[in-house]
């Protein structure tokens, strides 16, 4: 056994490859801060340097009084939004369902709402695409709305499935011999109880539409239609190279992000491996 | 558990079904159909093309190259993934002051937009202004800058950099979750037997992290293969399939090149989305997706 005292050192050693670790994690995003802060012609100096020359605060100011950049943050916020929404809507009494009741197609169902989750709409693009174009929905919200929701419906269902089912049948019985509805027993019992479960869907559905790529670069090709992730290259092409913008667009939609993920991280997990690692 | 009326189940669900029925499998039967047709350059439909998109595809002079980069790309990251997350995970379980805060660092470039890291690694590339070349340069491991995205023989490796470093989080994770379900007192019994550490880790450790080992594996395998924003970023300035995986050659035929064949692009989405079906079988025959249910 050890003494405390290198006990303690040993902590400390630790303690300082941690922080080691965390730099090589945040550095990029470190460099994406600093980049944001200082003029375009600093962030294209030959050799480039680690700190700013002049601390140029106006870009967040430039970028948020941009009337494109102000749409593509209207897009993100709207479809991240309605996304969530309508995922929340439909996966609550899906999961329910398939938590308290067995009913002949429980386990297809189940099985079909895990294979939607691996997989992503990229492989299927083309054919959303087709679809879209065929209804008539390109550019359109709505559109980018239904792709987000049916794609991050799993990781909703089978967080919410683990929280119902965890809650002790007794505290539900009890209720519905006192003729309570199975609606209002979800409503008024269960919702309540499984708010952490609520909560972590909600957010990580936010984040994944917000981050959302490929399908609206396909299907919003409108400028004034896209949503963050596609517009926010546009800063940076053949003809202007604003970097200082690219970069505090990039920080404006990064670190709102990361901090609604910090709050749910301890049951990302969970969700995204469907209860196969405990 | 309760029982409920089939009827009734199917209220509850029917919602779900609507959106994956309307947004999910009925793309892939437009898919489907759409590879079986032939398009004008403007996306109308003019007519059936049999399987002519199909043997397209299959002769096309750039297949060979990006079918070879698929399982590069794949193999790489996936690899060099798991190999330092089990490492690290190892580290992050033990207690330290300021460990929170290492772990919540970490989660960073998994919440991070991937197309918004990867067009921040075009920038730290660069072959000007990139602060990794001033970087090597100033430590003296090389004198002139590298042309990372531009030069054919590194444009993979800087992939795959950035894919490694975007998949370690969760995997990091994935790992931290499984090491601490093993018990303490296995470990202690081991030390008592008098194992050493790297037997314990060997004979002990690796053994009951088996289940994380697979499910990372297989999901980061999914991933992966289904990655685009970074390929796609990445290699925005080269010209043809050179560096392009299958997903983003599909993207690329649709919507880039300037056939624009959306056609052709469906029938490599069919071959794509039967390769990912066959990994997902895997994975389901893996975690013994049955018993998880009951």
């Amino acid at each position: 056994m050890t003494s405390p005292a290198t006990g303690s050192r040993r902590r400390w050693v630790l303690s300082a490859a941690g922080m080691l670790l965390a730099f090589a994690f945040l550095a990029p995003y470190v460099v994406m801060v600093l980049g944001s802060l200082r003029s375009s012609s600093d962030n294209k100096a030959t050799p480039p340097s680690f700190l700013p020359q002049v601390w140029q605060w106006s870009t967040y100011s430039d970028v948020l009084g941009d009337e494109r950049f102000r749409s593509w943050l209207g897009t993100s916020l709207l479809v991240a939004f309605a996304s969530t929404v309508v995922v929340m809507l439909v996966s609550v009494p899906a999961a329910y369902m398939t938590a308290r009741y067995r009913f002949p197609g429980r386990t297809p169902f189940l099985l079909l709402v895990l294979v939607t989750q691996m997989f992503s709409p990229t492989a299927l693009v083309v054919g959303l695409y087709r679809e879209f174009f065929e209804l008539n929905l390109i550019n359109t919200y709505g559109a980018l709305i239904l792709t987000n929701a049916a794609f991050n419906l799993a990781f909703a269902v089978w967080i919410l499935h683990g929280f119902f089912s965890s809650i002790p049948t007794e505290v539900e019985e009890a209720a519905l011999l006192d003729g309570v509805t199975r609606w209002q027993s979800l409503r008024k019992i269960m919702l309540p109880l499984t708010l952490p479960g609520l909560v972590t869907a909600t957010i990580f559905t936010f984040i994944a539409a917000w981050n959302e790529y490929v399908v609206a670069l396909t299907l919003m090709i409108d400028d004034s239609k896209k949503p963050l992730t596609v517009g926010f290259r546009s800063y940076v092409t053949g003809y202007e190279q604003n970097w200082d913008q690219l970069f505090a667009a990039s920080v404006i939609a990064v670190v709102p992000v990361v901090i609604l993920f910090a709050v749910i991280e301890k049951h990302l997990v969970g969700g995204l491996t469907a209860g196969s690692v405990k | 558990m309760g029982r409920v009326r089939p009827l009734v189940a199917l209220a509850w669900l029917a919602p779900a079904l609507a959106l994956i029925l309307g947004v999910v499998l009925f793309p892939a039967v437009m898919l489907f159909q759409a590879s079986r047709s032939e398009y004008s350059i403007t996306g109308l439909r003019k007519g059936a093309a049999g399987w002519r998109n199909y043997t397209n595809v299959l002769e096309h002079p750039d297949l060979g190259t990006v079918l070879t980069n698929t399982l590069v790309w794949v193999v790489a990251v996936v690899a060099l993934t798991i190999v330092i997350s089990l490492g690290l995970a190892q580290f992050l379980v033990k207690s330290f002051p300021g460990r929170r805060f290492v772990r919540w660092a970490i989660i960073v470039p998994w919440a991070a937009s991937l197309v918004i890291t990867a067009q921040l690694f075009v920038l730290l590339y660069d072959y000007n202004y990139g602060l990794i070349n001033h970087a090597l340069k100033s430590l003296g491991i090389i004198d002139t800058s590298i042309d990372f995205l531009g030069n054919d023989s590194w444009t993979m490796a800087s992939m795959v950099l950035v894919g490694v470093f975007v998949s370690l989080p969760f995997t990091i994770f994935v790992f931290i979750a499984g090491l601490n379900a093993i018990p303490d007192d296995v470990q202690e019994a081991a030390v008592v037997d008098g194992a050493s550490p790297w037997q314990r880790w060997r004979q002990v450790t690796l053994p009951l992290l088996r289940p994380a080992l697979l499910v990372a594996t297989v999901l980061n395998v999914i991933y992966v293969f289904n990655s685009f924003p970074i390929v796609y970023t990445l290699n925005d300035r080269n010209p043809g399939y050179l560096h392009d995986t299958t997903i983003t050659f599909m993207y690329k035929l649709a919507f880039k090149s300037q056939e624009k064949d959306v056609g052709m692009s469906a029938a490599a989405g069919v071959i794509n989305v039967l390769l990912i079906l066959l990994v997902v079988a895997v994975y389901l025959k893996i975690v013994n997706w049955r018993e998880e249910t009951k």
